[in-house]
This record gives C-alpha cells, structure tokens and sequence, in this order.
C-alpha cells in the first residue's frame, strides 16, 4: 500500500497534529506515504473567484501524483473533493482533457487522467480494512463516547466518490472509531456542516453553525468529537472558546482528528500524536484511557 | 413597466448563468424549496434563501445578486445540490455566481485576498522558516515554502 501523500495548505502551517498523528498511524499499518515536495495548493480556495485556474491547479497535482504512477492520500476533506471532482471531470470530458494539458505543458506535465483520490479515512477503511485496525489496538479505549463529525466534502459532491458512501446515511467513521475501540454516539443534525466556508464572508453565521452542532454533542453525552477536516478542527476546536464567549456556552470539548483516536488506540504517546497541539486541552481524553501518560 | 424589464433581462442573465460549467441545469428548476429547507446556512441565518436565488436569476435581478452578500453565504456543504428533485447543481450554481460577481469586480476582499495568496505563492500558507523549524521539530519532512510550477501555471496571459 503505497500512497502519494496530499497535505494542501492548512495542515503543513496550521494542523500538524493531524498529520504526525495520520503518519504515525500509517506507519503502524504498513502504509506507505510518499512526499511529493512539489505539490501545491488543491485549488479549492481559488474555486469562488475562478473555477477554471482552480481545476488547472488542481490538475497540475494529479499529473504529479500519476508520473508517479502512485494514487493520491489525502486529509483535508476540501483538498479530497477538489482533486476527485477534477479527476471525475477530465475523466469523463476529453475535451477538457486536452485544454487542461495544453495549460500543463507550459510547466513540463502532462495528465493521462487516471489519477485516483482517496481520503485517508477511506483508505483506512477500504484499503486497510478494519479487521487490520483491531487487530492493531493494544489499548483499551473501554468505550470512549465519541460523536464523529462527517462535514461536507468527505462525502459530497456524491458523484465524483462513485457512490462509495451513502451522504444521507454514512457509516465509515462510526466503523473505524468503533473498530479502535470507542463509541460512537448519536446526536442531533449529525450530518450537518460545520460552517468552515462562510468564515471569510461572514463570522457571526458561521460560529453560529458550529455552536448548534457543539450543543447537540454536548447534550448527546459526547466526551470527544472526532473530525477528518482541518476546517471542521478550526470552527470546533480553534474556535470553540470564542463560540463559548460570544453565545454564553460551556463546552469543553476536545476535538481529535481521527488519526490522533486511533492513534492512542495503537498505544502511541501524547507527543507522537501531536496532542498537545489541540486548542481544546485533550488530557481528559487520555486520563480517561490510559491515566494521562 | 418594471416587469417587462425583468421580463427582458431574464432570459439574459439565465443564459449567461447557464454557460457557466455546472449551472447548466437551472432552468429545471420548479422552485419546490427544498434546497432552502435543507440549508444549515439558513437555520442559523434566514437572510441565505437559494430557492429565492434562482428565482432571482431567471428574473434577471443580475445586479441584486452579483453586489449582494448573498451569494457569499452558501457553505458549500452540497446537501441542496445532493437532493435536488430536479438535478439542478445548486452549489456549483452558486460558484457560477461568484464567479460572475468576481469577474465584475465585486469579491469580497478576503476572497481576492485568497486568490492572490495563491497566484503569488503556490499555498495559502507559505512556509517560512518559522514553520519550516516546527516542521522539523515535530519530525516532519520539508516541503516547498512556495510552488513555482504552481505560480507559473496561473501565470495570467497578457
């Protein structure tokens, strides 16, 4: 299993403790990710203001991921669609096919369009699969409540995910923080966005996206959310004590990304996980399963 | 009379819309709302309606939706676009319209922002040496502070 590693824009600068924790986690179960030190942004930011240089951008890191003939990993969920929507989209129309790669020669590349995208959550649980995750635990989780969070572009735009999961009924993050030995709890509006994308135009209706979601979690009995997105990591976690201030809340909810859940689950520390980068302190979490090592 | 206006500028304004990769398939649609009853956006905020958008773009209302605010609101979650009865791309829809509205010189600044982070710079993020030493602390490998064939590609044609 050998994978082109996507990391985008945010994680390098802003969410290391997602990508120690998913390299670690990786290392354990035998995938192997490369670094490929030219790729660049996604696109996705670009999309509002021009949907075609956003596709060319995206375009240029597929024909990179396919010189290589390796398929592409990734684990921000916006990077995840914009690179399969591109893929899906030069797949399926030739001729924008060829008007990408009149652009790409201009930098040297060119694309046969057969790159393939895959979110690390899904590589986990297709690729891997989860007999191989519990079998890699050694420790106890004892049941861990935790409220998984899907957010948007893991799942959605359905199409170009050729119908891998359900949006409507999604089960593959449930499955894998269960396999590590957690609960997955119930709650209301789980499906919901997290509010990420309206950050940049208007700040009062996102936090107040993020703060109906941190209420059904709290209510739900949740001790940690569980999120695939470094945008989602931003509105509950980096943004959870303003929420608090602004709306007169108390939450005091860690928020993990998956990695970091299976992680402690594999028997890594606090550090090889990047735990102590979380905003939200997340020593409940692991004084709770194993006494705060 | 102002509804012969709108009248004339709804066929224009929709098919300019419509030529916009991924709006193709706005005139199906019967306004039925459930774009809007499934709008988180919405539930926190009910000045976001795009049942009310598309309506407004097959009446023409051009210059309404293009300087409006509006339009900045989508979240981009896609659960409109998902259900759908009529298999209108409400989301991608909405890019169209932001895209429009930057080309006539109406982006938001954080938007033009983004974009010029990007053109210059490969990344939304540069990594400066202030990463680029976390990075090493934390054990993880280096990367390109900017990206060079990415600036070249969106190089813009004189």
């Amino acid at each position: 299993m050998k994978y082109a590693l996507f990391l985008g824009c945010t994680i390098p600068a802003r969410s290391r403790n997602y990508e120690m924790s998913a390299r670690a986690v990786a290392r354990k179960l035998g995938i192997e990710l490369v670094d490929i030190f030219d790729f660049s942004c996604c696109g996705f930011p670009l999309k509002s203001s021009d949907s075609g240089r956003a596709g060319l951008l995206a375009a240029r890191n597929l024909a990179l991921a396919e010189a290589q003939g390796l398929p592409i990993c990734t684990l921000c969920s916006a990077c995840t669609s914009m690179l399969a929507e591109e893929a899906h989209m030069l797949r399926k129309d030739k001729m924008l096919l060829a008007k990408a790669n009149a652009e790409l020669k201009k930098v040297g590349l060119s694309y046969g369009g057969n790159a393939v995208v895959k979110h690390f959550a899904r590589v986990l649980l297709e690729d891997v699969g989860l007999d191989r995750i519990r079998k890699a635990v050694t420790v106890d989780l004892k049941g861990l409540p935790v409220a998984t969070h899907y957010g948007c572009h893991y799942l959605k735009p359905s199409e170009i995910y050729d119908g891998a999961e359900d949006p409507e009924n999604p089960f593959s993050l449930e499955a894998l923080v269960e396999a590590a030995g957690a609960r997955s709890v119930e709650y209301e509006h789980k499906r919901e966005c997290c509010g990420g994308a309206v950050l940049v135009a208007d700040e009062e209706t996102a936090l107040r996206m993020a703060k109906r979601k941190l209420d059904h979690v709290k209510s739900a009995g949740s001790k940690v959310m569980n999120v695939v997105c470094p945008f989602c990591s931003v509105m509950y976690d980096d943004n959870q004590k303003s929420i608090e201030s602004r709306f007169e809340a108390d939450y005091g909810i860690p928020v993990l990304f998956l990695p970091q859940i299976l992680g402690l689950a594999m028997g890594f520390d606090r550090k090889e996980l990047g735990l102590n980068m979380n905003v939200v302190k997340t020593k409940s979490v692991t004084e709770e399963i194993v006494g705060g090592n | 009379m102002a509804e012969c206006q709108m009248e004339n500028g709804s066929a224009g304004f929709a098919a300019v819309v419509a030529q916009e990769p991924g709006a193709e398939a706005i005139r199906s649609c019967y306004a039925c709302g459930t774009c809007t009853a499934s709008c988180p956006v919405r539930r926190v905020n009910p000045a976001y309606n795009p049942r009310r958008l598309i309506r407004m773009i097959h009446l023409g209302m051009k210059e309404q939706i293009l300087k409006g605010k509006e339009i900045w609101l989508c979240s981009s979650c896609y659960t409109c676009q998902e259900r759908c009865p009529e298999g209108v791309r409400i989301t991608d829809a909405i890019v169209a319209l932001r895209n429009l509205a930057v080309r006539e010189g109406h982006a938001p600044s954080g938007i033009s922002m983004q974009a010029n982070l990007i053109s210059s710079q490969g990344r939304l993020y540069a990594l400066d040496e202030f990463d680029e030493k976390k990075r090493k602390k934390a054990g993880l490998p280096l990367l390109a502070p900017e990206v060079e064939g990415a600036i070249k590609l969106l190089e813009k044609k004189e």
